[in-house]
C-alpha cells in the first residue's frame, strides 16, 4: 500500500501526469478487491473443510477450485447462455408489466389523494405477501408455466414501482404544478414535461427495489415445471449431484444480479436531477 | 400591448357560509399601469393575485382583462411568485422557453427568442447550466425571463423578491418596472415592504384584513428610475406608512367583521 501512495506521489510530481486517473481508480478498487479476496478466502476454507470432514467429503465440489473450472466449462461449451436468457427474459418481461402497471397506477394515488386512502390498506396488505405465495394459484391461472413464472415476478416488481411512484408523485413540489398551468400547460404536456421528469428518480429507484425482488424471486420460481432457466439449472445439477455446476450457477445467479443492479444504478444517475 | 383590468366586485370565500376572505373589491387598474398591493399578513392579497391569473375563480363578481373575463390560466397574464420554482431537470433555456414551448412554438425557435432576454436580464453565459447551481437572484431573474417570454399583457408578482439579498433585491425593484415600461406590460406586484411599493409603482393599494378590501390607494408620481435616498422618496413613504397605520389598526377590521355580522342578520331576518 505505501509503495502504491509514493508511485502516485512521483507519478504526479514527475512528467506523467495522465497516469494520476488511473492511479486513482485503482485506489478506489482496492477495498471492493479486499472485500472479495476476503469472500474467496472464506469460501476455500469452507471448501477445506468439507473436504477434510467424512461426513461432508461427498460435498467437496462446491470448493472454488472446481467451481471455476465447472463455470469455465459452462461458458466455453456455450451452455450457460440459454439458461440466462431465458430467465433474464423473464424478468424482463415480468419487470416490464410491472413497469405498466405499477407506474400509472403509483401516479393516480400519488396524485388523487382518495384513490391512495381507498387503495393504500389493500396494497399495502397484498404487498406483504411473498410471491411465491401465489404459486399455487399461478399456476392454476395461467396455461404455460412460463406465464405463471412471469406472474410471480409481476407480483414481486409492482409493489416497490408503484409505492415508489406514488411517494415520488406527492413529493412534487405544488408550485410547479402552478407554474405550469400558468404558463398554459394542457393536461399531457404537464404530464410529459412536469410529472413525469419530476418522478423520474423515484421510478428508477423504484424500478431498481423491483429488479432486486425480482431475482431473487426467480430462482425460487424456476424450480416450478420449466426446463430452462438458471432456477432450473440449478435443480438440474442437484439432481445429477453435479455440485461444481450447482456452485458455478450460484456464481452466475450473483454475478447477473450484481450486474442489474449495477445497470439500475447507472440509469437512476443518469436520470438523477438532485444536485450531490 | 400592456390590458386594462378591471376587479369587478369580487367578493371569495374559501368555503360555502365562511367569513368572505375577500368583500366587494372594485378596482381598475390602466394599460401599462404598475401598481403594488399592500396589507397585512393574510389579508388575502396572494388570493386576489390568483384570481387576476385565472388561477382561482372568485365566489362572486369578475376579473375582466381588456373586457372578457378570466376564467383560466394564460400565458398572457403571467405571475411569478416568491420562490422562482425552476424545473431541475430543464436547463436554464429550457425553464425560460417552456411557456413557448407548451404554445407549440418549435424549440429552435423558442431558443432564440428567450436567448435575447436572457441577454437582457444578463444571463445568456449561464444559458445551459443546471438551474440548480444558480444563485438565489439569478434564478428569480430566470423565472422572470420565463414570464416575459410569452409576451404577456400582464405581469403578476406576489413578493418576488422577498427571499433575496438586498443588493440583488434593490437591482430588480429596478431593473423589474424598467421593462415593464418598455414593453408596455401592465404589472401588479404584492409586497409587504412599502419601500418596494414606492419604489416599483406608479399607485399603491392598501387592503385590510378580515374581509380583504382595498381601502386606501397613493398615487405614487416620482421620476424614474427612482432612489431611496431621494427627499420625494422619503416623504411619500412616510405618507404611505401614516396612510397604512391609519387603516389598519386592527380596529377596521373588527369594525368589519361586526358589520357584516350585521348585515347578515338583516338578510336572515
Ligand atoms: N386554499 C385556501 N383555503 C382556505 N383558506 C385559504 C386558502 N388560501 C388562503 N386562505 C386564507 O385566506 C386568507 C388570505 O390568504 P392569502 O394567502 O391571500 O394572504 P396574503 O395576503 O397573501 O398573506 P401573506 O402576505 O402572508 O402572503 C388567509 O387567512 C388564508 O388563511
Ligand atoms: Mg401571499
Amino acid at each position: 500500500m505505501s509503495t502504491q501512495t509514493t508511485q502516485a506521489l512521483s507519478g504526479t510530481s514527475g512528467a506523467q501526469v495522465n497516469l494520476a486517473p488511473v492511479i486513482s481508480w485503482l485506489a478506489a478498487l482496492r477495498y471492493p478487491a479486499i472485500g472479495i479476496t476476503t469472500l474467496l478466502a472464506l469460501w476455500w476454507l469452507g471448501g477445506y473443510v468439507v473436504a477434510n470432514d467424512p461426513d461432508m467429503w461427498a460435498f467437496a465440489n462446491f470448493a472454488p477450485a472446481p467451481t471455476f473450472s465447472a463455470l469455465y466449462d459452462l461458458v466455453a461449451s456455450g451452455d450457460i447462455w440459454p439458461t440466462i436468457v431465458s430467465s433474464l427474459y423473464r424478468v424482463l418481461i415480468g419487470l416490464f408489466w410491472g413497469v405498466v402497471i405499477g407506474v400509472p397506477v403509483g401516479v393516480l394515488i400519488g396524485y388523487v389523494g382518495t384513490a391512495m386512502k381507498i387503495a393504500n390498506v389493500p396494497f399495502q396488505f397484498l404487498r406483504m405477501i411473498s410471491p411465491l405465495a401465489w404459486m399455487p394459484i399461478a399456476v392454476l391461472a395461467f396455461a404455460t408455466w412460463d406465464a405463471a413464472i412471469i406472474f410471480l415476478l409481476v407480483m414481486a416488481t409492482v409493489w416497490p414501482i408503484m409505492f415508489s411512484t406514488a411517494h415520488g408523485v406527492r413529493r412534487i413540489d405544488p408550485n410547479w404544478f402552478k407554474v405550469a398551468k400558468n404558463l398554459g400547460a394542457s393536461g399531457p404536456q404537464m404530464l410529459r414535461r412536469i410529472i413525469l421528469p419530476a418522478i423520474m428518480t423515484d421510478v428508477m429507484a423504484g424500478i431498481r427495489l423491483a429488479v432486486g425482488v425480482a431475482w431473487v424471486v426467480l430462482v425460487p420460481a424456476e424450480y416450478l415445471g420449466v426446463t430452462s432457466g438458471l432456477g432450473y439449472a440449478i435443480n438440474d445439477a442437484r439432481d445429477t449431484l453435479a455440485y461444481d455446476t450447482l456452485a458455478a450457477i450460484v456464481l452466475v445467479i450473483g454475478l447477473i444480479g450484481y450486474g442489474l443492479d449495477t445497470i439500475c444504478g447507472l440509469l437512476i444517475k443518469r436520470f438523477n436531477w438532485h444536485v450531490e | 400591448m400592456g390590458a386594462t383590468i378591471s376587479l369587478d366586485y369580487i367578493t371569495h370565500r374559501f368555503s360555502r357560509g365562511a367569513a368572505p376572505t375577500l368583500e366587494k373589491i372594485e378596482n381598475r387598474i390602466e394599460p401599462g399601469e404598475m401598481v403594488a398591493l399592500i396589507g397585512r399578513s393574510g389579508c388575502g392579497k396572494s388570493t386576489l393575485l390568483h384570481m387576476l391569473a385565472g388561477l382561482l375563480i372568485p365566489s362572486e363578481g369578475c376579473v375582466r382583462v381588456n373586457g372578457h373575463q378570466v376564467s383560466r390560466p394564460s400565458a398572457k397574464w403571467n405571475m411569478m411568485f416568491q420562490k422562482a420554482s425552476l424545473y431541475p431537470w430543464m436547463s436554464v433555456r429550457e425553464n425560460a422557453a417552456l411557456g413557448l414551448l407548451f404554445s407549440g412554438m418549435a424549440k429552435a425557435e423558442a431558443f432564440s427568442r428567450v436567448d435575447e432576454l436572457l441577454e437582457m436580464l444578463g444571463l445568456h453565459d449561464k444559458r445551459d447550466v443546471n438551474v440548480q447551481s444558480l444563485s438565489g437572484g439569478q434564478q428569480q431573474r430566470v423565472a422572470l425571463a420565463r414570464s416575459l417570454a410569452t409576451d404577456p399583457e400582464i405581469l403578476l408578482l406576489d413578493e418576488p423578491f422577498s427571499a433575496l439579498d438586498a443588493f440583488t433585491r434593490t437591482a430588480l425593484q429596478e431593473e423589474v418596472p424598467a421593462i415593464c415600461r418598455d414593453l408596455d406590460i401592465t404589472m401588479v406586484i404584492v409586497t409587504h415592504d412599502i419601500d418596494e411599493a414606492i419604489a416599483m409603482a406608479d399607485r399603491v393599494m392598501i387592503m385590510s384584513q378580515n374581509p380583504g378590501r382595498i381601502v386606501g390607494e397613493l398615487d405614487v408620481e416620482l421620476p424614474w428610475p427612482r432612489r431611496h435616498m431621494d427627499a420625494g422618496f422619503q416623504s411619500l413613504r412616510d405618507q404611505l406608512m401614516t396612510q397604512f397605520k391609519e387603516t389598519d389598526d386592527g380596529l377596521a377590521g373588527r369594525k368589519a367583521i361586526t358589520e357584516t355580522t350585521d348585515d347578515d342578520a338583516e338578510n336572515a331576518a
